[in-house]
């Protein structure tokens, strides 16, 4: 009989490296404590990214813990995080690269306090990412401090009296909070002590991952691990206080599995051509009309400094869009700056508009060549900025009041009873707009008409916009005489 | 190359050929030329003043194939930028001063894993709750740094809606090409602010980075990280950093200048206010007073060296600022405090008219006999 | 007659081996036992008695050492 035959059954995963680059440190082991359950952890995700074939694509987060340094072991794409922000972190990496894998590798001070607000947002959002939750009820890496999970009357290095649930909370139950969210379609517990709880978290960390490879969304896997020095204890005694002690308030279960569901379908949007974007992102200019300079302008007219003010609703802004609109479509430079801030308390609605033949300076207008007062508190208030024999616009159906100043060129307007006849009071802005731009001769009429198109976002509100033009514009005509 | 003088628009670039400007929003032209320069993915939270840029990358990152994601808090958000650059991919976010400080530790990181990314800041007012009124207080946090360790980033100042396009384009140009996050800085006046910008075309698509982790099998062995225990590494790291940053100081600021040439009087500003100063400083040159304007466009670098030669000429500076004086200390140090250097700060919301710009440089100029 | 043959066999990389017994508490066979000699991180390293194994690999997972113990199972004959 011929001498017997044994073949590798369990062997190193081929996802770790050969050889652990790095500084100090024997490059064939781990730099984790003897007995610690990182590495037994560690073992069942390389085992589960080898046997899934999806090195290539996946993305390890390390975080900040005892685990900060996974990376030297995982042949992988490695990004390591700040502390708490892995699952943000990997949150990017998916959405920009969303044919990889991303997996989330946390302990309870990163994903349970410092980053708790992270990984509950991404796992509602339902990111597509494999999050593992090492659960030791202690902070390791920092020398045993207390934890978000560490057991009530636990003795820590900050909870010395042991931890008093009065004063520190009780543990957070990770998993059951998660399982309170729709999106996640898996959420379990398992425990890496005895035989049969590391055979069964094994299945779990498979399953997280497999489901990862499907494409169905947020997988949370937490996990009991021993920290035999940060708890005092030799390796064997740490993995029986886990099933002691730990697993009673933090319960071994399946809390939530929909991975036979149907997954969503999967695709990768397409980059659209170079020559489309322009139009994609509605900046498209092809075949827009410009319009030469209306001229001759009179000098008091040239280059203005517009003030147009009123109540909010009165379309005031859109006026004084408007006529900066105009003013480059006829290949002037323009600047429009709305009321915004502290000016803008007390229900009224200004803006600054500069039509200039020049480089505009300042867009904030405190001298103001023209103002357009909508309605008396507007009167009150920029008059007094206006130049001198500056031209002042004023609103007769919502003015009373006659203008107090004598050197002013004043164009007075029934605007807003005009509008009503024409059928809508809010075109009294372009009323004002037609009256203004015959007036002065600052804005052709064509343009004037033009403007509507880029103006008016509600297309069937054209035409009465058209018609409060014209009509302002037949009024400014005849007041200039 | 030295410091260069900043052309909004070069008259030979035919990126802008054929193309006829748009009135729009400088927040809005920040995401369109954001995307113009290859920008794919956008993570922020909504702030006034800046909340028209997440708006706008609503409708347009997924508009080009892209992602618009909005985060639970700007912590989130940098951390999400961290991912997505780490993956390679172009990426941005957008805030006001209340979240920039939040996104404080994301920011070192970056820098420390030399993440290529950019950062758009519309500043209101503060410290605290402050207003959402423009000011200029986050230079400290943003141009002198506020997180951890020994970094920098580059800053770049638009003052118009076209710059607000164009230095965005850019920022993504310098963040790619020294592998660092790099600020987009303007104020609430900026921001909200609807100018002609005329839109060019798309930068071409850059190369996929080699450093990245792009979830395949040719990046697999790359590792994105900031973390160097031995102190030795940790030295040498910060060397490079040093030399990298050293290189950007050399190479890439931008300002500009208005009279300056035979200027006894160096007015210094940036963004809003440069403007404002210019039309101050252009009525105050047609009362006599020899007064010239320093635009600096990039805040970090900063001009220094432009200022340092004006120094030689100019008997004295003053600065124009929306805040208490946080570039100030950058221009005092620029001249080496050779020159008297007076300050007009204006803070919680208020901007300074040309008219009191102009009543501040007429008494710098009496007050130091230039008149 | 030939001896039974085990079913499985462990090899275990005694330098590798940090000593935290783990395999030992988990094993069903009770075939791995700690040895005498210091290895070179100074750990007492477990061992593979040399008989018993059936391979059924619990202390391949009990272990938080990437490459410490590799577990073989006998090829079944042709």
């Amino acid at each position: 009989m011929s001498a017997p035959v044994y073949e590798p059954y369990l062997r190193k995963p081929k996802t770790f490296y050969e050889q652990y680059e790095r500084k100090s440190g024997d490059p064939t082991v781990t730099h984790y404590c003897p007995g610690c359950g990182h590495g037994e952890l560690h073992k069942m995700i390389a085992e589960a990214i080898e046997d899934l074939e999806i090195a290539d694509r996946t993305v390890f987060i390390s975080p900040v813990g005892c685990s900060v340094f996974a990376y030297y072991y995982f042949d992988t794409g490695n990004v390591q995080a700040a502390h708490g922000r892995a699952p943000a972190v990997g949150t990017g990496v998916q959405r920009a690269r969303p044919h990889s894998i991303v997996i989330s590798y946390q302990g309870d001070g990163d994903l349970a306090a410092i980053g708790l607000n992270e990984i509950l947002q991404a796992a509602n959002r339902g990111e597509h990412m494999a999050v593992f939750f090492v659960n030791n009820a202690i902070y390791g890496m920092t020398g045993g401090q207390m934890a978000p999970t560490t057991l009530p009357g636990m003795h820590t290095t900050t909870s010395p009296g042991g931890r008093d649930p009065r004063k520190a909370g009780n543990p957070l139950r990770l998993c059951e909070l998660i399982s309170q969210l729709d999106a996640p379609v898996y959420v379990a517990r398992g425990a890496l002590s005895g035989p049969k709880h590391i055979l069964r978290t094994r299945k779990l960390v498979r399953k997280a991952l497999q489901a990862q490879v499907e494409r169905r969304g947020f997988t949370f896997v937490e996990v009991l691990s021993a920290c035999p020095t940060g708890w005092g204890m030799n390796p064997p005694d740490a993995h029986k206080w886990i099933l002691e002690k730990m697993a009673e308030f933090f319960p071994l279960e399946v809390f939530v599995d929909k991975t036979d569901s149907e997954p969503e379908p999967f695709e990768i949007p397409e980059e659209p051509p170079a020559e489309k974007l322009h139009e994609l992102l509605r900046i498209s200019t092809a075949g827009q009309v410009t319009f030469s300079p209306s001229q001759p302008v009179e000098p008091k007219y040239a280059n203005p400094r517009i003030k147009v003010a009123g109540f909010g609703g009165q379309g005031v802004l859109l006026l004084g869009l408007g006529l900066a609109q105009c003013g480059m479509m006829e290949g002037r430079k323009v600047s429009w700056l709305p009321s915004y801030g502290p000016e803008m308390r007390g229900g009224t609605a200004h803006c600054h508009v500069n039509v200039s033949d020049h480089e505009i300076g300042s867009p904030l207008i405190s001298r103001p060549t023209v103002v357009v007062a909508m309605n008396q508190p507007s009167l009150e208030k920029f008059e007094p900025q206006l130049v001198e024999g500056g031209l002042l616009i004023v609103n007769t159906s919502m003015v009373p009041k006659e203008p107090s100043r004598s050197d002013l060129d004043v164009l007075k307007i029934p605007a807003s009873d005009m509008a009503k006849e024409l059928g809508n009071p809010r075109a009294a802005n372009m009323i004002i707009l037609g009256a203004y731009a015959a007036y002065t001769g600052m804005i052709g009429k064509e343009t004037a008409l033009a403007s509507l198109n880029t103006l008016i976002k509600r297309k069937h509100l054209v035409d009465l916009n058209r018609k409060a033009i014209e009509l302002g514009w037949e009024f400014g005509t005849k007041a200039r005489g | 190359m030295a410091e260069q003088i900043y052309q909004p628009i070069p008259p030979d670039d035919p990126r802008y050929e054929g193309k006829t400007p748009l009135l729009v929003k400088g927040n809005e032209a920040i995401v369109k030329g954001a995307i113009l320069a290859g920008c794919r993915c956008f993570f922020g939270y909504p702030i006034t003043p800046a909340s028209e840029i997440a708006e706008t990358a609503a409708r347009d990152f997924p508009a080009v194939g892209g992602t618009f994601l909005q985060a639970e808090s700007e912590t989130a958000s940098i951390n999400m930028l961290y991912g997505a650059a780490a993956a390679g991919v172009r990426a941005m976010t957008a805030s006001s001063g209340p979240g920039i400080s939040l996104m404080q530790e994301g920011l070192s990181y970056l820098a420390g894993a030399e993440l290529p990314c950019v950062i758009a800041d519309i500043m209101r007012g503060g410290p605290g709750l402050g207003n959402i009124a423009p000011e200029q207080g986050d230079y400290n946090q943003v141009v002198k740094i506020g997180g951890h360790g020994n970094y920098r980033n580059p800053v770049y100042a638009p003052s118009s809606g076209q710059e607000m396009c164009d230095l965005t384009m850019r920022a993504f140009e310098t963040a790619f090409e020294y592998r660092t996050p790099v600020f987009v800085i303007a104020d609430g006046f900026t921001g909200q602010m609807m100018e002609p910008v005329v839109f060019p075309d798309p930068l071409p698509k850059p190369p996929e980075p080699d450093w990245a982790c792009r979830a395949d099998a040719e990046t697999r062995e790359n590792l994105i990280s900031s973390i160097f225990l031995e102190p030795d590494d940790l030295e040498e790291h910060n060397r490079k950093l040093q030399e990298k940053y050293r290189r950007i100081e050399e190479n890439e600021a931008l300002y500009q200048v208005f009279h300056v040439d035979d200027a006894k009087i160096v007015a210094v500003a940036f963004g809003i206010v440069s403007r404002v100063v210019r039309s101050a400083v252009e009525l105050a040159r047609e009362k006599g007073i020899p007064v010239g304007l320093v635009r600096p466009v990039t805040l970090w670098p900063f001009p220094k060296k432009t200022l340092e030669a004006l120094a030689k000429q100019a008997e004295r500076f003053v600065v124009f600022e929306l805040s208490n004086g946080q570039m100030l200390e950058d221009v005092r140090l620029a001249i080496h405090d050779s020159r008297p250097v007076d300050f007009h700060g204006r803070m919680g919301g208020n901007v300074p008219s040309t008219e009191e710009c102009l009543d501040v440089i007429e008494r710098v100029a009496r007050e130091g006999g230039v008149l | 007659m030939a001896e039974r043959q085990d079913r499985g066999r462990v090899e275990i990389n005694l330098d590798e081996c940090k000593g935290c017994q783990l395999c030992i508490t988990v094993c069903p066979v009770n075939c791995l036992e700690v040895t005498t000699k210091l290895n070179k991180q100074g750990y007492l390293p477990v061992d593979y008695k040399g008989s018993g194994c059936t391979g059924c690999g619990l202390c391949y997972y009990a272990c938080p050492e990437p490459g410490a113990i590799t577990v073989f199972r006998l090829k079944k004959s042709a």
